[in-house]
């Protein structure tokens, strides 16, 4: 039962997924049900992954019993497996916010939700490159449906951005593939680090080629500088619970970087190590900057909170390009609380907009809140976390990133993250004082806000001070998967020696 | 063989290219499709060009790789898929945003 357990983050949403396309209208409340219980079974399965693979025992699952490298292979490590537990985390959070009536804007929210999730827990858990491709499409394709859930002239324009540039995206990913199948001859990630260890010369060009268009896949799943401008929009017209679900997307992105950069581009790659350095880290800090210009002309909520996700892109980019241990370490903890707080933040958003009536999520004067302590009081948390004064989460996690770097490191990573906080808080500040105090006179007449809202955003927000308090176990967590990564071959010995041993 | 393999997958990718950097929606759609038959025939031939070998390794004689065959045919599936919800999602933009420019802007700007 245990060994079988690492396939069940992609067989729950798959036949809860297939359960919920059973009628197209109607059954709202069955539907809600059993997406529920699916999310709350994931939330289930990936904690025990989670107590699993925190011994560093590296598990993998190979469909059909075809054993590696020549099988699909699922592969379960620390990385993926607080990936895991961090996806239904959030999903919980969205889809009980959905279950309070956004879920019936259109057709097959749940079973699209449910799908979505199989795409992101796949591409998690999949242990070679064409089947990360299959579960990127799987994930894209419940995306684009749910960002056009509900319909609108907003949606369906930046819409039509989103899905052409993904497809040309997935293109892109089919010519890495394409040229690294040819160049190394296996398709295993844990293979290919081998077979790139002995490459013979006259191959590394192509090698290097497949790399680097593979790093602009990746890096327009995560939102990198020249290939993010699909995000903001896409991210400010998405229905609030979808919205909040996105907010793992660009992590995908960034997940995809590091097991693939660190694996088969790691230090045994001899002159290919670290293909990636160099371009993640400068266009990291340059998305940096772009993202401050972003918050401080945002006149929308969610535009703002868009271009805060696109700010801990790139942060974690930075991280992502500083290629050390310590660095590592603080991208995992500034990713968790990076995606909860963002998605706890769509959802916030949502709230406000419904009861300040006709202005919305804009930043103009309106008419006042009914709950508007309540909700200020949410705002409050999620902006102070988010930008990373103290106490809460963002505090310490941007204060790991900053310790990450070296001394050459310091000099451009300091002041363009300090200076892009800078930025949020001013247009936080700015948003909220806005939003809660510059509104115009007379009585609020808005409805009050179902409970299930206020439980998804708190649920989210919560991991504002729970990451302060469980600090220490977090770090000693990131700070093994980290060690974990920067050892790749513990998991092509994993992977490959029984197989190795029968050959 | 290879060349006329690589002539026809390079005017395929030039050709998607072009159109897919067009601004009205059906170019953009057609020039997607190109890029994805070409994607498709770049794939194929990764596993190296073989006449009249089985896609079997069956101990002697030549042999086609199988598993750039097995890709393909995955991608295909894909690709068929993405293709038919971009031209519905084109004509759901063209009747709500009332234009078929890819950015939903009135003005021509070709």
């Amino acid at each position: 039962m245990m060994q079988h357990l690492v396939v069940f983050p992609i067989v729950v949403p798959l036949v809860a997924g297939i359960l919920l396309l059973y009628r197209r209208e109607g059954l709202i409340r069955f539907k809600r049900a059993v997406s529920v219980v699916a999310t709350l079974m994931l939330l289930a399965v990936s904690m025990a992954l989670v107590g699993r693979a925190s011994s560093g025992e590296i598990l993998y699952y190979a469909l059909g019993d075809w054993q590696p490298p020549f099988g699909i292979v699922l592969v379960l490590d620390r990385l993926s497996a607080l990936m895991l537990l961090l996806t239904s985390v959030l999903a919980l959070g969205a889809v009980v916010f959905a279950c309070a009536g956004d879920d019936e804007k259109g057709s097959n929210f749940h079973g699209l939700f449910q799908w979505q999730l199989l795409g992101i827990n796949g591409a998690f858990l999949t242990g070679d490159l064409f089947n990360l491709f299959v579960f990127f499409e799987v994930l894209l394709l419940a995306s684009y449906a749910l960002l056009l859930h509900g319909g609108g002239k907003a949606r369906i324009q930046s819409g039509v951005y989103y899905v052409v540039m993904n497809l040309a995206g997935s293109s892109l990913f089919l010519i890495a593939a394409g040229i690294l199948y040819g160049a190394l001859g296996t398709l295993n990630l844990a293979d290919m680090a081998i077979r790139v260890a002995e490459l013979p010369a006259d191959r590394q060009g192509l090698v290097t080629a497949g790399g680097l268009i593979l790093l602009v896949v990746f890096g327009l799943k995560s939102a990198i500088l020249p290939l993010y401008f699909w995000l903001p929009r896409a991210y400010a017209a998405a229905p609030a619970p979808v919205a909040a679900l996105f907010a793992i997307m660009t992590k995908v992105g960034i997940y995809a970087i590091l097991r693939v950069y660190l694996l088969i581009f790691g230090d045994a790659a001899g002159p290919l190590a670290a293909l990636e350095q160099a371009w993640v880290w400068w266009l990291g800090l340059a998305t940096l900057v772009a993202s401050a210009v972003g918050i401080l002309s945002s006149r929308d909520l969610r535009l703002l909170i868009a271009y805060l996700v696109l700010l801990s892109v790139g942060t974690l980019l930075v991280c992502a390009g500083m290629r050390s241990e310590v660095s590592a370490s603080a991208l995992l903890y500034y990713l968790i609380h990076t995606t909860l707080i963002t998605g706890g933040l769509f959802l916030l958003a949502e709230m406000i907009g419904v009861q300040r009536g006709k202005a919305g999520t804009r930043l103009v004067k309106a008419r006042p809140l009914v709950q508007g302590k309540a909700l200020s009081l949410l705002f409050f948390i999620g902006a102070i976390a988010v930008v990373g004064v103290p106490p809460l989460s963002g505090a310490i996690g941007k204060a790991l990133v900053l310790a990450a770097a070296d001394d050459a490191q310091r000099l451009w990573l300091w002041p363009t993250l300090l200076f892009a906080s800078l930025a949020s808080l001013v247009a936080l500040s700015r948003a909220g004082s806005t939003l809660f105090w510059r509104s115009a006179h007379g009585s609020p007449s808005g409805s009050r806000l179902p409970a299930l809202q206020w439980f998804g955003v708190i649920w989210l927000l919560s991991a504002a001070p729970l990451l302060v308090v469980f600090a220490h176990p977090v770090s000693v967590y990131t700070q093994a998967t980290a060690e974990q990564l920067a050892n790749p071959e513990r998991l092509t010995e994993a992977l490959l020696s029984p197989s190795r041993g029968h050959l | 063989m290879e060349t006329l393999y690589a002539v026809t997958t390079g005017v395929l990718s030039a050709c998607g290219l072009y159109l897919t950097l067009r601004g009205r929606t059906f170019p953009v759609v057609v020039g997607l499709t190109l890029l994805s038959y070409a994607v498709n025939l770049f794939l194929f031939s990764m596993g190296g060009l073989t006449t009249d070998g089985p896609a079997l390794v069956h101990g002697e004689g030549v042999y086609a790789d199988p598993l750039p065959q097995a890709l393909v045919l995955t991608a295909i599936v894909i690709g068929f898929a993405m293709t038919a919800f971009v031209v519905i999602l084109a004509m759901r933009a063209r009747s709500e945003l009332g234009n078929d420019q890819v950015d939903g802007k009135k003005e021509d700007r070709e």
